[in-house]
């Protein structure tokens, strides 16, 4: 009984750890290997790269890269065509409802390769590695269930709850969590 | 004790022989930093005598021979008189040492006639920098480095992009913050020509001790020429590897975040590079502006500057040279 | 005498000396075992655990220092990553500030103010076990948020917006902000009963005029408490906001403010300072009436100066942001009134200093520390002078120059003379004395160690090194000294090193103090060593400022509180004229849920607001428990 607490509390430990830790370079070998990602045909769904499951998915699980992805966003004018994250020319992304997937591997095809009727290309403009947290932020985005690692609001306009409030929970109460 | 003190004061002033003085406020390079000198040391000079006076009271309470000290209402009095005498002396110290910082507050506020007005964002952790001229053409945008001209009153203009920066020159001016939402202004007049140094002085998070910038004071002529070549488009490749290392440039990631006008490169999220070759340092007062140096901050930006805001583009080794050729060149 | 063979309502005059002793500690005692010991409310108890705690936590801190003076030993060192070493810096003064600085001065007043007003516990004791564990639950989050990786890494000033929701990433500010919330709570709560136990528990006899200085020290630190403690409260409650639930205090765009923190946090962060020294004060003007057999010179002008620091202290804390470009007109204004508080700390050193000239200096390690006080505290207070004006502050802010200024002014104002204090009363709360000769070899090294360590930061400043970097360039030419401050800093350590050697060594093989070792003018001395449960056997009576020297014969003692139940003199606020009988609560271990209940709802409010719903209920539960009338007798009177 206290080994399993005493686990249990080491478990908690490690978890908090690795959603806290700040990994400010990744070496050239891992990078590349993070955009290895097996895309079904069609562009939607696949397998993510061995790599990120090796690290524990840092990309949707570690509040620094998350909040990178969100610097991402601002950066690279994802408002410009999703609005605050509630669609404008290009479709809402915090509604829960997803157009090409709600996984990493669909998220990352859209920002890396594009899609149709008008989602531009980021191959060679971000690498990989900020593919990868840019699309866990907008994942976090469309969260219904908020992680403790999301980011919160920017200092600026506000027209909608930040991730870390999960605005699809607010948009959809009633869809069963994925 | 005071004897350890006093030694503890030496030591240091022995040690310190070696310093570079480019950021210092005891080496003044113009008329603001030259107030604020004569001020610390006014200051200095006070203070330390009061120390001196202290300590000397104390050594001699302690060391004076106590077997026949006068007890008594008589003794009470006369060292409530003393107490009293010193407490007034002490109001008269404070008064004058604020009347000194009034008086000083007052000569730095006199900006002069026709500034030369200088705008300043501070980012994580880089310094942008336009250059205000009556006629749009003439405003231009570079980073990390500042040239003024000698003799003529510079403002400048502070602003923050994202968390509070401070911008502190001390051969040249006291700090100003930088702060989101509010806007700050800084004058200064340079009266000797040289090299000086700049850092942000407020904590601004990972890279705080690496944001920097060099201020380049120089006689108006040379100032001139310099601001002419920055507004000017940078020169073409000259030969076959700048060329490439241009394509690299316009063609990968780089062009995302930077600029170098003339090219379809039109990034606003890092530094503006049109000029970068000119500069002294990259990256913010950190490295020298070197081919080599160049090549070594693109390969591995998150080493040289753990936590800064460029990513590591994965570059073949040819691009890489190319690349730093074609910068390099930028001049 | 059997306890059951006592009549109720018996009283102290109705038993021989020898029946009475057994009997006022059957009521007053704390009872052995783990519930007794967590349901303790005996003041000396919690204070001894306040004491060694916020030492544990001083010697933790230190430890981060010299991990940073080995990080900035050499430029462009590379012992500690940029992350680890914004942690590093923010833990040291987080640590240092909020869980040492504050709690060690509010430890010693919770031990030894009930001892020097003469009475038997703090007002509300139970409140006072409830702080500790606030205080305990603080240090061991913040502490635990470090070994994961999650300590705040935005300094202990945790300016916005780097720590606001856009900039500071992850759970560390919140672990930040909420420890303040558990750190001002305990330091609030102990406040408070400092405040009722010197205005009304005073023994009688003990007019204002007659209060010792280190009790009127506490009493002025206690009200700066609770009026600055608030707006910090306020500070990170809003702050936690803006990053959990989205609110807009600090966001410009939305209408807040980013200086608006400033103003909040400088309100709270300059009277923290007096908070820090004013106790120093009182134990100044303690160690050196008894080391030079005399009473302080200046009674009334020291009183006078701690109100006076007290008030001005909320006068002045726009001199922390002389840089962010104010009006020009209140700039003006706050460097007069940060000038002015240099005036009664003034008279504070001319009388200290006319006491030493008067009297006749017995140098025992509490003076030598006292000396030592002198030399670095009034360089400090210089330097303060210096970063008053805005001119020159606008050089020297948020250099090494205001590093070494603050280290001078709380190192040499307060921690030299908080360790003569251990030196002074450590025989008291003990019963043993520290050792004379280690205690010289401490002061000695502390005062060159630290001297050494932090007057070269001086000019380290002036030559343009700014704070909070984690390196610094070789051509910058500040390698020389820092390494020259580093290695004064092992010296530093070593004298802390040795004064925790000595403390711990003289626990056990220290030599037995009898009630009285240094012959102490103050109430504390004429009792035992260490005191019993009940402080006194009869409440004494007091009718000079110096009742142990005055009244040489025998202490007057006032007669007539019951035994069988924990029974103190309530007396009036002036003039110390008894008034009533008061019980005084017994032990109860619903203090200890309490701070559990609490610990649980805060923790748990950084991860989800709705904590603050369903964590509010088992707190209530425990005010329940802990209100709960029992029929007991205390609760009668």
């Amino acid at each position: 009984m206290r080994a399993r607490h005493l686990l249990l509390a080491a478990c908690a430990f490690l978890v908090a750890c690795q959603r806290e830790q700040r990994d400010l370079r990744t070496d050239p070998p891992v990078a590349e290997a993070l955009g290895q990602v097996a895309v079904m045909p069609g562009g939607i769904g696949g397998r993510p790269a061995a790599i990120d499951r090796a690290l524990g998915h840092p990309y949707q699980t570690n509040a620094y890269q998350l909040n990178q992805g969100k610097r991402l966003w601002d950066w690279f004018n994802c408002s410009g065509c999703h609005a605050a994250g509630g669609g404008a020319s290009g479709p809402a992304l915090t509604d829960g409802s997803w157009r090409y997937g709600p996984d990493m591997v669909s998220i990352f095809v859209s920002i890396r390769d594009g899609r149709p009727n008008g989602m531009p290309a980021f191959r060679g403009k971000l690498t990989d590695e900020q593919i990868l947290q840019l699309s866990g932020y907008v994942q976090a985005m469309g969260a219904e269930t908020a992680s403790t690692a999301a980011p919160s609001r920017n200092d600026t306009m506000q027209a909608r709850a930040s991730e870390n409030r999960a605005p699809a929970a607010a948009a959809f109460p009633k869809q069963v969590s994925r | 004790m005071a004897a350890t003190s006093r030694l503890a004061s030496c030591l240091p002033a022995l040690l310190c022989a070696g310093c570079g003085g480019w950021q210092s406020a005891l080496q003044p390079g113009g008329e603001q930093a030259g107030h604020l000198k004569v001020l610390i040391q006014l200051f200095t000079i006070v203070c330390g005598i009061v120390w001196l006076l202290v300590m000397l009271v104390l050594a001699a309470g302690l060391w004076r021979r106590h077997s026949g000290t006068p007890t008594g209402a008589a003794a009470e009095r006369r060292s409530a008189r003393l107490v009293g005498a010193a407490t007034a002396a002490s109001v008269l110290v404070i008064i004058g040492l604020t009347l000194a910082s009034y008086v000083a507050t007052h000569g730095l506020a006199a900006a002069g006639a026709d500034p030369l007005v200088i705008r300043v964002r501070g980012s994580q952790w880089w310094w942008e920098v336009t250059y205000m001229d009556p006629s749009p053409d003439r405003t231009f945008l570079t980073a990390n480095e500042i040239h003024v001209p000698v003799g003529r009153p510079i403002r400048v203009e502070l602003a923050a992009s994202d968390v509070i920066h401070s911008f502190w020159a001390p051969n040249l001016a006291g700090k100003q913050d930088l702060i989101p939402g509010r806007d700050n202004a800084l004058s200064f007049t340079v009266d000797q020509p040289g090299l000086y140094r700049e850092q942000c002085a407020e904590f601004c998070g990972l890279q705080h001790a690496h944001m920097a910038m060099l201020i380049v004071a120089e006689p108006a002529a040379s100032f001139d020429a310099w601001r002419d070549g920055q507004i000017a488009e940078p020169p073409a490749p000259n030969d076959a590897e700048q060329a490439a290392g241009r394509l690299v440039f316009t063609g990968k990631a780089c062009a995302a975040c930077h600029t170098v006008r003339g090219t379809p490169a039109a990034g606003t999220l890092g530094p503006d590079l049109t000029h970068v070759g000119s500069r002294r340092t990259i990256a913010a007062g950190m490295l020298p502006t070197t081919r080599g140096s160049l090549a070594a901050w693109i390969a591995d930006p998150q080493t040289i500057k753990p936590g800064n805001n460029m990513p590591m583009v994965p570059l073949t080794a040819d691009e890489l040279n190319a690349l730093a050729a074609y910068l390099a060149s930028l001049k | 005498m059997s306890p059951d063979s006592l009549p109720p309502d018996i009283r102290d005059t109705d038993l021989a000396p020898d029946v009475l002793e057994p009997e006022l500690e059957r009521t007053w005692r704390t009872p052995r075992g783990l519930i007794g010991a967590l349901s303790t409310v005996d003041h000396k108890i919690i204070g001894r655990r306040y004491l060694v705690t916020a030492f544990i936590f001083l010697a933790m801190g230190g430890v981060l220092a010299m991990l940073m003076r080995l990080q900035l030993a050499r430029p462009e060192n590379r012992v500690l990553p940029p992350d680890l070493y914004d942690q590093v810096f923010t833990m040291h003064g987080a640590n240092m500030m909020f869980l040492f600085a504050v709690p060690v001065m509010e430890a010693v007043a919770v031990y030894l103010v009930p001892l020097m007003v003469g009475t038997r516990n703090v007002a509300f004791p139970r409140l006072n076990a409830f702080s500790y564990w606030m205080y305990l639950a603080g240090g061991f989050t913040l502490w635990t948020a470090f070994a994961l990786d999650m300590g705040p890494d935005v300094g202990w000033f945790a300016y916005v917006p780097l720590s606001g929701p856009e900039y500071g990433s992850g759970k560390r500010a919140d672990i930040w902000a909420q420890m303040i919330t558990f750190t001002e709570v305990s330091a609030m709560a102990v406040a408070v009963e400092i405040v009722v136990t010197v205005l009304k528990q005073r023994a009688p006899g003990m007019s204002l005029d007659r209060i010792p200085l280190f009790v009127w020290s506490m009493l002025v630190t206690s009200f700066l408490i609770i009026m600055a403690m608030p707006a910090i409260m306020v500070a990170s409650t809003s702050l936690i906001l803006d990053r959990l639930v989205g609110t807009h205090f600090f966001n410009p765009a939305e209408g807040g403010d980013v200086l608006l923190w400033q103003h909040l946090f400088w309100f709270f962060g300059h009277p923290e300072v007096y908070i820090v020294f004013l106790p120093a004060v009182g134990m100044v003007s303690t160690i050196i009436a008894t080391f030079t057999r005399r009473p302080t010179f200046g009674y009334l002008a020291l009183v006078m100066a701690l109100i006076a620091t007290g008030i001005l202290a909320f006068g002045l804390w726009v001199h922390h942001m002389f840089a962010t470009g104010l009006p020009r007109l209140g700039e003006s204004f706050f460097t007069a009134s940060s000038m002015s508080i240099a005036i009664p700390a003034g008279v504070q050193i001319f009388c200290w200093l006319a006491t030493l000239w008067l009297g006749r200096p017995v140098y025992r390690t509490p003076l030598l520390f006292v000396l030592a006080f002198f030399v670095t505290f009034v360089i400090g207070g210089l330097t303060g002078v210096m970063v008053a004006s805005v001119p020159l502050d606008t050089q020297v802010h948020d250099t090494y120059f205001v590093v070494a200024h603050f280290h001078y002014v709380l190192i040499g104002g307060a921690v030299f003379p908080l360790l003569g204090a251990i030196y002074y009363w450590y025989p008291k709360i003990v019963g043993r004395m520290m050792s004379e000769r280690l205690g010289r070899w401490v002061v000695g090294l502390l005062a060159i160690g630290f001297n050494l360590t932090f007057f070269p930061m001086h000019l380290l400043g002036l030559h343009g090194m700014t704070r909070r970097v984690y390196t610094y360039q070789v051509e910058m030419g500040w390698g020389g000294l820092n390494l020259f401050v580093s290695l004064s800093a092992v010296l530093l350590a070593c004298g802390f090193a040795l004064f925790f050697f000595d403390a711990i060594r003289s626990s056990w093989i220290g030599e037995p103090a009898g009630d009285d070792p240094w012959g102490g003018p103050t109430l504390e001395w004429s009792t035992t060593s260490p005191p019993p449960p009940y402080n006194f056997r009869h409440i004494p009576i007091v009718r000079s400022g110096q009742p142990l020297w005055d009244d040489t014969e025998t202490l007057t003692v006032a007669a007539g509180l019951r035994v069988d139940r924990r029974e103190l003199v309530v007396s009036s606020v002036a003039e110390a004229l008894p008034e009533a009988r008061e019980a005084s609560p017994a032990n109860s271990i619903w203090p200890l849920w309490a701070a559990i209940a609490s610990t649980v709802m805060l923790i748990s409010s950084i991860f989800s607001p709705w904590a603050v719903v369903w964590g509010a209920v088992p707190i209530a539960v425990a005010l329940i428990g802990w209100f709960w009338p029992k029929g007991t007798p205390e609760d009668e009177a």
